[in-house]
Formats: C-alpha cells, structure tokens, sequence
C-alpha cells in the first residue's frame, strides 16, 4: 500500500504529465534530495530554490499570473508565517483585479505535531489558513485522499493550500489507489535509493486519475450518538476513540472534513440532525481555532436540534509544542480526551 | 533627437501632470479618498512607457509596477479617464471596479498586474514571470519597479536572488525610482552607500545610474537596457533619481514641495532649442487640464458598484470545488 509521501508523488507526477505542471520547487525539493520527506523524489519537473520562503511564493505568483500552474513546497509549515503577506495578496488578486489575475498555484507544507518535532516543527496553520480569504484549504489523512485532493489542488483555478499531516507521511493506505503496484514493487519503482541517486530514474505506474472533489467531507465511520469531525491526523485519534467509545455503547460517527475552506457543511448538518452532539476535533491551538466557526455554525443552524452542549477539542494555547513526549502529548488532544468528551455528552441532559 | 520624439515626451508628461493634479483636486473636492502618484516622475516614466513591449500574455513585457507609475501609464494609451475612475472608485473602474486604491492599476490587457500596498513584494514576484518568459523563448521581459526605501525590504533581496542563480538568470528589467525618501524617512538615515543599484552589483547585475527628471538621457538609457535584457535574457539595473513634488500622499497634504520639476527643466530645454514656443507648449497645458476636467465630470455620472459585487472574483469558478464551484457566499449568513 502506498504511503501519503508515495501517494502524493504519484499524483504530482500526474500533475506534470498530465495537467500541464511545469515547476515543482521549494527547498530541497529537486534532486538529490526530492524533499524532506521524500515526496518528490525523481519528478521531472522539481527544482531546488534558494532558501527564501517568500522568494518562493512570490515566485509561484509570478509563475501563476503567467498561466504556469506552479506548486511550490514551503517546506513545513512552521516557515510559512514569514509570508503570510504574501498569501493575502495571492488570496486577493483575483479578487482585487475584478477576475482579471487569477491566482491558480498549489502551495503544499508538512503541517501538525505527531514526529517530536519541537517548537518549529510542530505548528498548525489551518486556522491562519481559514482567515485568507481567496484560498482554499485542505488536508488528506489517509494516502488515497491525498493523492485525489491533490489532483483537485492542481485542477482548481484558484490558490490551493495544501497542507500535509507530517506524522502521517509514512502511514501506508488501508484501500489502494486504483491500479497500484504491490508494495514491494511499488517502492522498487518510484523510492529513490539511499546514497548515490545520480542513476537512478523512477518507473512510474499508470495510476488512472481520480479527483477528490474540494469541498466534500467523508463519513469514515457511521454512527448514532455522537458525530466527530476531524481531519488530517487527528481523525486517527478521533478513530481511536470511538473503537473505545463502541466498547462502551457509544456509537460515534466519523467525519474527515478533508477540505477547510471550503468545508462540507451539508455532510456536518446531516450527521448533527442524526446524532445531536458534535465535537469538532483538530490539533491547532484552540484561541482561537477553526473549529469555533464550524461550532458557531452549528449553534447558527442548529442550536434547538442539539441534545447536548457541542464541544471544540484543540490544542493548548500555549507558544510552541514541546519536545518531551509528555509535553508534546500535553498539547494536543489524545484519543482519551475525545472518549471523554463523548463520555460527558452522554450525560449531559438538556 | 527626433522633434516629434521630444513633443511627444512633451505632450505625454504634460498629459500625466494634469491627471495627477485633476486627482489630487479630487481628494480636496471628496470625489476621491485618497491619492497616490508620480507628480515629478513624469520623464523616466514616460521614457519606460513608451518602449514597453505592450501586450497581453508571456509574449509581451510583464509590468510590476509601484503606485507613482501613471505616466507609464499615459504613454502606453490608456484613456486619461480611466485613472480618474480608479481614483472615484466607480464601477466602471477598468483596473480594480472600485476596489483599490489611485496608483494601484491591474490591467490585463497590457499585462499591468496587480499593484501592490505592501511594499517591495513585486521584487519577489517578478522572477516566476521571468522564468516563464525565458522558458517560452519569449522576446518579453519583466519590468520591475520599486522606491529607494523599499528596497529594504526582503523581497528586493529575492530578487537579486533569484535573478541570477547561476546559468538560470532571468530577463529582468529593475528600475529604482529614487526620490531620496521613504514616506518621511530620508535616505542616508538608512542607507550606507549612495546608490540602491549598488546592491545588485555583487550579483553581476549590470547598474546605470541616470537622471530620471530628463526624458531624453531617461529614454536612451531604458531602450538600452530593455534591449540588453531582451538580447541576454538576464537582469538589469537602473536607478533613476527622480522627484517628489507634491508630497507622499493625499495624507502628507498634497502641498508643491521643493524639488526640481522635470516638465518645467524640459520646456526650458525645447524653447532654448526652438523645438517650440512658450505659447505652444502652454496650449498643451490648458488641454490636458480642460481633458482632465471633463473626463472627472463624465466620470461623476459614473456608477459606484453595487453593493452586491462584493462577492464577484473572489473564486474563479471551479469544476472540482463542490461548495465554491459556480458560487461564492457567506456560510454565516445562512446560505
Ligand atoms: C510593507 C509595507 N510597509 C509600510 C508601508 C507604508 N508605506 C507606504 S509607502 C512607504 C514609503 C515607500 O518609500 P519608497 O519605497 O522609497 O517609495 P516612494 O513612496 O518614495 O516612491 C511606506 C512606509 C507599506 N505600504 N507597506
């Protein structure tokens, strides 16, 4: 089974073949290296840029108003804040030049804790990401998501914020993409060999193209008590939790938001008229986290139809994550904290 | 030179002069809120505008430009009028349908793209443009431009950067247009060396510094430049001290400041050559002066947009965006 860096390889290279990609660029993002976490290793396309986080934005801007359809990696997510200035005005140009300069680029980044990745390799950014408007925000938690997501990323004619969950960069898939090698071969055809890579080529397999639409939720795990929305890797936690939850009698529906912004509203509506509790669940700091919204929206749509008061699991608002383990497991919501969260609503009567 | 040439110049800054003033009357008058331009930068813009490969799409010259650029503007054909609706902020405003501010074109058709607010991002920008440009074999280049002050910036540094990573440089034309101030900050509180363009020279970025208050010296030295970098397919820099003459903004008073005036310098120059009378060049004056007036009054007629745009173009339509994809909205106003 592919893991999310193979995943998203494999759609990246679609992308350059396929949907007219020309730059795939960021640090350390060409060869040799092919990224961080090896997620470009041996695509045509990809190049290394100077260590300049708004060098690289402004340049996939420059590449977007020439029609290019660049997708550039800041390469984590904890980097980007020097050029959030940046993303406002990629968010606004479209916007701003009445339709005139469209802003079609894909910016992808490692995002969340789960590695022990200290203070600067640890940080969220979805809820920055929520608040600049013109881009759209998503992020996969499982390999075949991710590569469907990516191909909508590159597809959508506007700026596309693709944010992958660190820790789940090595997790292989559960279902297969379609057509995909055996593992084995798989790693064999497209992993760059440790050491010397100056020979080496990937053999690509012909994964036919699939999207997964922007803006469409999945529900991962049906239920009837309580709904948990979630993405990225806080979804395996909220998976977790509701094995634990099932043991106790509590039935807990799943849902992998996959997309921010947009956000798949009708899918969360449905799930919250069924069950009457909802938690929404992300590892971002919780003053003030993007969960809020979806929280404001339910008490907006759904304040009489709720059987219990609807929760916001984040993060500790505190400046970074810490490396110590227990400091890190501190920080951001554990599979224990939403058993009790769907415990306490339970038990709540209103 | 050639006389019509120098007319030309003549007629263009003379044209540019009064639809800044017309603007900045607008402000007095609450026709406009605010305004920003070049008055006394007139010459090196004119001088840039009128060899700009102009055109839509990577086979013309891509334009970053700063907020003081309207003369550019004037000698590429843009309708005097059509900076007045900017600065009214009417619908019908061609460059931002009344979203931003003066100074701050966006204008496809001659590939104006967005001028920024934040100063210095267009350094940044300007080399993904390139790149496609010298990858499309295209004859255009990218014309970047920024102030003395925001070269402090970290974007101008990208710039330099990108332009020159080795065997990959990119056709890029840098002009500083240097009025030896920031809003109120003066250069040599910030600078150590004299020239802005010293800074590109350890890239190998050849520099040219050149009197921007004259069009004729101002003309040369940007056809030179803009050939060298359509020939090479790599940077170049030119820094053009120029003039301040009416103060930052409308927020700084908008009184005439001490500073040279290039038009006034250049008609000096066309009368002592017997170019032209004084006569002649006043009659340019009270043209443009009466064009800039009756285009504000047309403009006045004009229509604000309608409340109801405010959603248009934040999302280009998508056929893969289940929620955004035909239509923007407001989740938390019920829809
Ligand atoms: C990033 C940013 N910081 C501050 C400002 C406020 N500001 C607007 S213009 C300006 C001075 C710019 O000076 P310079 O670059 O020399 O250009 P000039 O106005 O002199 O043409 C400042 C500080 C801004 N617009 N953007």
């Amino acid at each position: 089974m592919a893991t999310m860096a193979q995943a998203i390889r494999l759609a990246l290279h679609h992308a350059e073949r396929e949907m007219g990609v020309r730059d795939i660029f960021g640090q350390d993002v060409g060869p040799p290296l092919g990224g961080v976490f090896g997620v470009t290793q041996g695509l045509e396309t990809a190049w290394n840029t100077p260590l300049d986080e708004r060098g690289i934005i402004g340049t996939a801007m420059g590449l977007a108003m020439a029609g290019q359809k660049p997708i550039c990696e800041i390469q984590f997510v904890d980097y980007i804040f020097n050029s959030i200035d940046l993303m406002k005005l990629a968010g606004n140009s479209a916007w701003n030049s009445a339709g005139q300069f469209p802003m079609q680029m894909v910016l992808m980044s490692p995002t969340g804790s789960g590695i022990h990745g200290s203070i600067y390799h640890s940080h969220s950014f979805e809820a920055w990401a929520a608040r600049l408007n013109g881009w759209k925000v998503v992020m996969p938690s499982d390999p075949i998501t991710a590569y469907g997501l990516m191909l909508a990323a590159v597809e959508d004619p506007n700026p596309v914020l693709y944010l992958i969950p660190k820790a789940l960069m090595r997790v292989e898939g559960k279902e297969l993409l379609p057509e995909e090698p055996d593992k084995k071969t798989l790693k064999a055809m497209i992993d760059a060999p440790l050491g010397d890579r100056g020979e080496w080529k990937p053999r690509w397999p012909a994964i036919p193209r699939f999207i997964t639409p922007i803006g469409q939720a999945h529900v991962v795990r049906g239920g009837e008590h309580v709904s948990i929305v979630s993405f990225g890797r806080m979804l395996w936690v909220c998976l977790k939790a509701a094995e634990t939850l099932q043991q106790e009698g509590i039935s807990a529906e799943v849902i992998d938001l996959r997309s921010i912004i947009p956000y798949d509203w009708k899918t969360i509506s449905k799930s919250i008229l069924k069950t009457g509790r909802v938690m929404f669940v992300n590892e971002d700091t919780d003053i003030v986290n993007y969960g809020e919204h979806l929280l404001r929206r339910t008490i907006d749509a759904h304040f009489y139809d709720l059987k219990a008061r609807p929760r916001v699991l984040g993060g500790e608002p505190v400046p970074g994550i810490g490396l110590a383990e227990t400091l890190e497991d501190a920080s951001v919501p554990q599979s224990g904290t939403v058993v009790q969260a769907a415990r306490d609503m339970m038990e709540e009567n209103t | 030179m050639d006389r019509a040439l120098r007319l030309q110049f003549h007629d263009l800054m003379v044209k540019t002069r009064a639809l800044e003033l017309r603007m900045i009357a607008m402000v007095r008058s609450g026709d406009g809120y605010f305004w920003i331009g070049g008055p006394g930068e007139e010459a090196v813009n004119v001088a840039l505008g009128l060899q700009v490969r102009k055109g839509e799409g990577i086979d013309y010259d891509y334009l970053l430009l700063h907020y003081r650029n309207t003369g550019m503007l004037m000698a590429m054909g843009i309708p005097l009028i059509d900076p007045i609706r900017l600065m009214r902020s009417t619908a019908t405003d061609p460059f931002t349908r009344g979203r931003s501010f003066s100074g701050h074109y966006a204008y496809k058709p001659f590939n104006i793209l967005p001028v920024t607010s934040p100063i210095g991002t267009q350094f940044g920008v300007a080399p993904g443009l390139a790149l496609a440009q010298k990858r499309a074999g295209s004859k255009g280049v990218t014309i970047v431009i920024g102030g003395d002050a925001g070269a402090a910036e970290p974007d101008f540094a990208s710039g330099l950067i990108w332009a020159t990573r080795p065997g990959r440089e990119l056709p890029i034309l840098f002009l500083i247009t240097d009025n030896s101030l920031g809003i109120s900050t003066r250069k040599d509180q910030v600078w150590a060396m004299e020239h802005i363009s010293d800074r590109a020279k350890p890239f190998g970025i050849p520099t040219r510094v050149i009197d921007g208050n004259d069009p004729e010296a101002s003309h040369a030295a940007l056809g030179e430049a803009l050939e060298t970098v359509r020939r090479t397919g790599r940077p170049y820099m030119i820094d053009a001290k120029v003039s301040r003459l009416y103060g930052h903004s409308s927020s700084s008073g908008t009184n005439l400041e001490p500073g040279e005036d290039p038009i006034a310098r250049y008609e000096k120059k066309l009368v002592d050559e017997g170019i032209a009378t004084p006569g002649e060049l006043k009659a340019v004056h009270e043209r443009y002066h009466a064009e800039a007036l009756a285009a504000l009054e047309q403009v006045r007629l004009e229509p604000f947009p309608a409340p109801h745009t405010l959603y248009d173009h934040t999302f280009v339509p998508s056929p893969v965006d289940l929620v955004y994809g035909e239509r923007y909205f407001n989740p938390n106003r019920g829809d």
